[in-house]
């Protein structure tokens, strides 16, 4: 099944080309990994399946799960099934995590939760990415540390079940505990959904095996491959691309 | 609700009014003689009677205040508005003894249903007067005087004669004068010493008749060692005409004792609310204003501590939301007369739809006040271009050894934080509501259960409808 089919896509903002054509499709169970320099225009394309409001489509066509998703809000998309976890997800003070996962999940799975139900799922995705008990009382990232927003991030993403998981440098500033306990939960959900895994890094892809590598460009996905790819880009930067 | 009642309504939910029915109402207007029959009619002591007529005499020669939102405030016309309606004989102990309408009221607003669940004591003030007064047993018994102020000066004359207007004097300003000359209703509490009430007690205030005057008066003096939270609510039905809320709230803190008294003030937009509620704290007190402003036309309100005895401690919180045709002009005002006070003061003001807050703030350090602190902070969220937020502080330190915080900041919504939400499977206006629910809730949280929760939902109501 495809989850997401991207055709010719270009992206602007404010007036500026980021994305200049990229043509990309990701089925269920697969795992796509997208590698490029600062600047190649990966997050944007994160952001831009998820409806980010800043980012204009120019040209080409994004769908979902068969669907075109043109009309698409960005809750609509989430509830539909889309998951983003952010590169920098943003404090929302005064409003605390327990609260703020419940009211999630009951609002993607449209629907009321049973409160001693949803407690038990909570715990054991807490336990698996060996999260204290304390983060519930806390403020949405609020004075989180980066491993802690991470983590937060896959938890999110473990109770919401996504069919699609777009991952924008989920492993940037995580020790090495805490990548091996995101990449568990990575791999949990990559099972069942596909995924979209945007790294700078080897050392992610040495936890999550990637089934595709696209090497981005200026906008541009110039090479594709399996995760030999990868090695060589960590090895050989991406100046032997830019012919 | 038909579409036109809803359309003058909006959102308020507690927009609804009853047939008006009075056993005495005076005519609108006020003068010397309208003082002299309301407090004939309580058959009141002399002394208040004087009271009275001195402070309508200031009240008169007073000019309106020249300062604050001077438009608006022209907008009152003091002699169409009814100062008196009593619209019950007597206050009864029974809820099945309140009239059905005025007991209907109630139940919509949750009254009784609250009162069983956990409130210590309970007074309702339709109008005029209270309709409903009850206590619990326990705290009779331990020596708590909790009455609407009415009864509390029939029973406890010298009580009330010792300290009424002992913080607030009739000449602080034009309302107090105003309140003072036509007082009506409020609340009149006095624990005991060491005597700790641990439920809170609530009063409620409804208006239900159009251009009505509310005027009560609260007295709370908490004896050495002991503690009180009062809290208390208000609404009033929506009309085209304006309505007058003027109220005096008193506070007495005596050695080592605790006063907290939370207010949500839910007024329709059609009521100027203007207020002054002050208390005093003697050694080792505190004295904390827990105070929500979400309704009404325009508010004039800035709850104050005077920190008279050592090491006493003023903390007040206060929030308000304005939405269009409000100003919420709020604040705080904390007095350090006496060495090692301290004082919190956090004001936290959203706007929107072309609402306007302001915070108005006074600290006054004076020379005898060593090694007092305080800390003020004070926060804005506007949630639109078209909104208004400003701060109005003053500082008067005479003290150099006093420690002093002052932050302030003015911020909107981000557009980061409404895409994260969103990705999270909330619309845009379950966003906001988070956001702003979010940025209250250092307020809600000191608020009793049942009142954050309600507060939440409200809010949430009135993000409704505001993207597009």
């Amino acid at each position: 099944m495809e989850v997401l089919k991207i055709s010719d896509l270009h992206v602007s903002v404010d007036g500026t080309p980021i994305i200049n054509g990229i043509s990309l499709t990701i089925k269920k169970g697969e795992i796509h990994a997208i590698m490029g320099r600062n600047g190649a225009g990966k997050s944007t394309l994160a952001n831009v399946v998820m409806g980010h409001p800043a980012y204009e489509i120019t040209s080409g066509d994004v769908s979902f799960l068969g669907k075109p998703l043109d009309d698409y809000e960005v809750h609509q998309r989430a509830r539909s099934g889309m998951f983003l976890s952010f590169q920098y997800p943003p404090s929302i003070p005064g409003v605390q995590v327990g609260n703020f996962l419940k009211k999630s999940v009951a609002s993607v799975r449209d629907q009321q939760l049973k409160a001693r139900e949803f407690r038990k799922e909570l715990n054991g995705a807490m336990e698996q990415l060996e999260m204290d008990k304390s983060f519930l009382s806390r403020y949405v990232n609020d004075g989180f540390s980066g491993g802690e927003k991470k983590r937060l991030e896959t938890l999110q993403m473990l109770l919401l079940k996504p069919q699609l998981a777009l991952l924008d440098e989920t492993d940037s500033g995580l020790d090495i505990d805490a990548l091996r306990v995101v990449s568990k939960g990575i791999n949990q959900i990559a099972e069942d959904a596909g995924c979209l895994i945007i790294t700078h890094y080897q050392r992610l892809l040495d936890l999550v095996k990637p089934d595709f590598v696209h090497a981005m460009i200026d906008g541009k996905i110039v090479k594709s491959g399996g995760p030999e790819l990868a090695i060589k880009l960590e090895e050989n930067g991406y100046d032997w691309l830019e012919a | 609700m038909s579409e036109q009642a809803h359309d003058a309504v909006g959102d308020y939910r507690y927009g609804f009014h009853d047939p008006e029915q009075s056993t005495i109402r005076f005519d609108k207007g006020l003068s010397e003689q309208v003082v002299r029959d309301i407090s004939e009619l309580k058959n009141e002591p002399e002394w208040m009677t004087e009271i009275r007529v001195k402070a309508y005499h200031h009240f008169v020669e007073r000019p309106m205040p020249d300062w604050g939102n001077c438009n608006m405030l022209d907008g009152i016309n003091f002699e169409n508005v009814t100062y008196f309606l009593r619209s019950s004989e007597q206050t009864e102990k029974d809820w099945d003894d309140v009239p059905e309408d005025i007991k209907n009221t109630f139940e919509r607003l949750g009254i009784p249903e609250a009162e069983q669940k956990w409130l210590g004591g309970v007074t309702a003030q339709y109008e005029s007067e209270a309709v409903y007064h009850s206590i619990r047993e326990d705290l009779e018994q331990q020596g708590v005087l909790f009455f609407d102020m009415d009864t509390g000066l029939k029973e406890h004359p010298e009580i009330v004669k010792k300290y009424f207007c002992s913080v607030v004097p009739y000449s602080d300003n034009k309302f107090a004068a105003l309140n003072t000359a036509v007082w009506s209703g409020g609340s009149f509490i006095y624990v005991p010493k060491n005597v700790h009430v641990e439920m809170p007690v609530q009063a409620y205030f409804r208006i239900n008749a159009k251009n009505m005057g509310q005027f009560e008066r609260t007295l709370i003096i908490a004896d050495e060692g002991s503690s009180i939270h009062y809290v208390e609510g208000c609404t009033a039905p929506t009309y085209s005409t304006d309505s007058l809320h003027s109220a005096v709230v008193e506070l007495i803190a005596m050695d080592n004792a605790k006063i907290r008294y939370s207010t949500v003030q839910n007024w329709s937009a059609n009521v100027y609310n203007l207020v002054t509620k002050r208390g005093i704290a003697h050694s080792n007190s505190v004295i904390e204003w827990v105070d929500g402003n979400i309704g009404s036309k325009l508010t004039m309100k800035y709850p104050a501590v005077i920190l008279k005895g050592e090491g006493a401690h003023a903390e007040v919180i206060s929030v308000a939301y304005a939405g269009e045709g409000q100003h919420q002009d709020a604040g705080a005002k904390v007095h350090h007369l006496a060495p090692r006070t301290t004082s919190n003061i956090l004001s936290k003001s959203i706007s929107k739809n072309g609402g306007r807050s302001s915070y108005r703030g006074m600290l006054q350090v004076t020379p005898k006040a060593e090694g007092c602190r305080s800390k003020i902070v004070c926060d804005a969220l506007m949630l639109d271009d078209k909104s208004r937020s400003d701060t109005y502080p003053t500082m008067e330190v005479g003290n150099s050894t006093a420690d002093l915080e002052h932050e302030a900041s003015v911020s909107k919504i981000s557009g980061d934080q409404l895409f994260y939400l969103m990705s999270r499977g909330f619309s845009e206006e379950e966003a906001m509501g988070m956001i702003v629910n979010g940025f209250f809730e250092p307020f809600t949280r000191e608020l009793p259960m049942e009142y954050a929760v309600e507060l939440n939902k409200l809010l949430e109501l009135e993000m409704e409808g505001s993207i597009g």
